[in-house]
């Protein structure tokens, strides 16, 4: 069954920046776009194994660091090649300064 | 060692078994905020380069026609080719990566031209340009070895005027419009775009079909001087900035320091090539546009090689070590750190050694 967990401080990661997030064995992205959203995902690209915590962060897309694939972080979809395959992305809540994640 | 260029040979295994198929590439330690600046994307230095490049090829080549056949317009058309077979090179490049404009369409717009004009289908090269930054200078994964070894030279004379590049170019569209794929790209693109691929060399054959028809029927050159044949007897600027890249660095290692070679260049150089003299740089750290390579050159200075003074000064040093490596193809060049830079990180093959 899902938890929520909390993961960062809203002010960990500044507005349209992306920070990792590593819980259990499992890697994360919390993104946080220039509205002041919050977002998760997957954090590795879908194309190759490459972490999206040196990624660009566009409004509320983040951009792989390697081949410049976009994904978009609310959806997980991916928008450019070279990846195909969409993103994982987990619901997130904010409160008390705290950014939640359910995974 | 002897070595197997192509994607499905015993060098392609051989690279996944000792672990060069790997993340691990070292990187330059850049703070977060200044990286985040320096990726930063804007419209104003692509629009303005690609203003003042359309704006050159429509002067260069209505020059040429206006003056034709006079001895004048030789050189109007020999510079209209550098910019369609050499600047259009690093406009595929630069927009291949997505980093020349902030605006997306910009980006795809130049890049099917560009891609149109290098002859280099752009989803296949996408993909191809996409492994070259995963597995640089990777012997049998890289797709993208400019300088292959033993070095031939006659094969780099060759393509100097893009003849080997030109016939693949052809070739593939060909074998493409019948509705197939070649070996080496099935290995690495998707085969989600092997439609588009199809489609693409269909209407780019049209596009041939109908320049030659009007060379035919106007019983001229000039369409065949506007479309296709610079591409041959202009990319030689490419050729000669594009050797400078890796040429006579190390091969199967994992940090970009040590196989890829920045080199100060003129003005007029770095307008054609995009800034790519800054290549080591560009290898490191793909997502920061051309117009922030200097900047991002600047912060990575204490840790990498010195770059090369000039054109000039890259081949003093490269040439000496091609010539080498027509016999000896295990001699690459290993060029000292500053004392402030983290060791280089040479990767398994080392390792193993
Ligand atoms: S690793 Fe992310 S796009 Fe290639």
């Amino acid at each position: 069954m899902a938890d929520w967990v909390d993961a960062i401080a809203t002010t960990d990661v500044d507005a349209e920046d992306v920070i990792r997030f590593d819980h259990g064995s499992r890697t994360f992205v919390i993104v946080r776009d220039h509205e002041d959203n919050y977002y998760c995902t997957d954090g590795m690209c879908t194309h190759e194994d490459v972490h999206l915590e040196d990624g660009l962060v566009v409004e509320a897309t983040i951009e792989c660091p390697k081949h410049s694939s976009i994904f978009d972080c609310a959806s997980g979809e991916v928008e450019t090649p070279p990846a195909c395959e969409n993103l994982c992305t987990y619901p997130v809540k904010v409160e008390g300064g705290r950014v939640f994640v359910e995974i | 060692m002897a070595r197997d260029y192509s994607m499905t040979g015993p060098d392609a295994r051989r690279a996944v078994a000792s672990g060069l198929v790997t993340e691990k590439w070292y990187r330059t330690p850049i703070d977060r905020k200044v990286m985040k600046a320096l990726m930063k994307r804007s419209d104003q230095p692509a629009t303005r380069d690609t203003v003042l490049l359309f704006g050159l090829m429509a002067l260069f080549a209505g020059g040429a026609i206006a003056v034709m056949p006079s001895w004048w317009a030789l050189p109007l058309w020999l510079a209209y080719g550098v910019l369609y077979g050499s600047a259009m090179d690093s406009r595929w490049h630069e927009c291949g990566h997505g980093t020349a404009f902030k605006t997306r369409w910009k980006n795809s717009a130049l890049y099917q031209i560009a891609s149109f004009c290098m002859i280099r289908d752009p989803y296949c090269w996408k993909y191809s340009h996409a492994r070259h930054h995963s597995d640089t200078i990777i012997v049998g994964r890289d797709p993208e070895v400019a300088i292959m070894r033993p070095v031939m030279v006659l094969k780099m004379l060759a393509n100097l005027v893009g003849l080997l590049d030109f016939v693949d170019g052809i070739k593939r569209m060909g074998i493409h419009a019948s509705g197939r794929m070649l070996p080496d790209e099935q290995d690495y693109v998707a085969p989600v775009f092997h439609p588009k691929t199809v489609r693409t060399s269909r209407i780019w054959l049209g596009i041939y079909a109908v320049t030659v028809a009007a060379a035919l029927v106007f019983q001229s050159w000039v369409p065949l001087l506007l479309i296709g044949l610079p591409r041959l007897f202009g990319c030689w600027h490419m050729v000669l900035t594009g050797w400078l890249q890796h040429g006579g660095l190390a091969d199967n290692v994992l940090d970009h320091r040590l196989n890829c070679r920045t080199v100060y260049m003129n003005p007029v150089s770095r307008f054609i090539y995009w800034n790519m003299n800054y290549h080591v740089e560009h290898h490191m750290f793909p997502l920061v546009p051309f117009s922030k390579l200097p900047e991002l050159h600047r912060a990575c200075a204490w840790d990498f090689p010195a770059p090369n003074a000039s054109i000039r000064d890259g081949y003093a040093e490269m040439l000496p070590a091609l010539w080498r490596q027509r016999t000896d193809p295990d001699f690459h060049l290993r060029r000292p750190l500053p004392e402030t830079a983290n060791p280089y990180h040479d990767g398994p093959a080392a390792q193993a050694a």
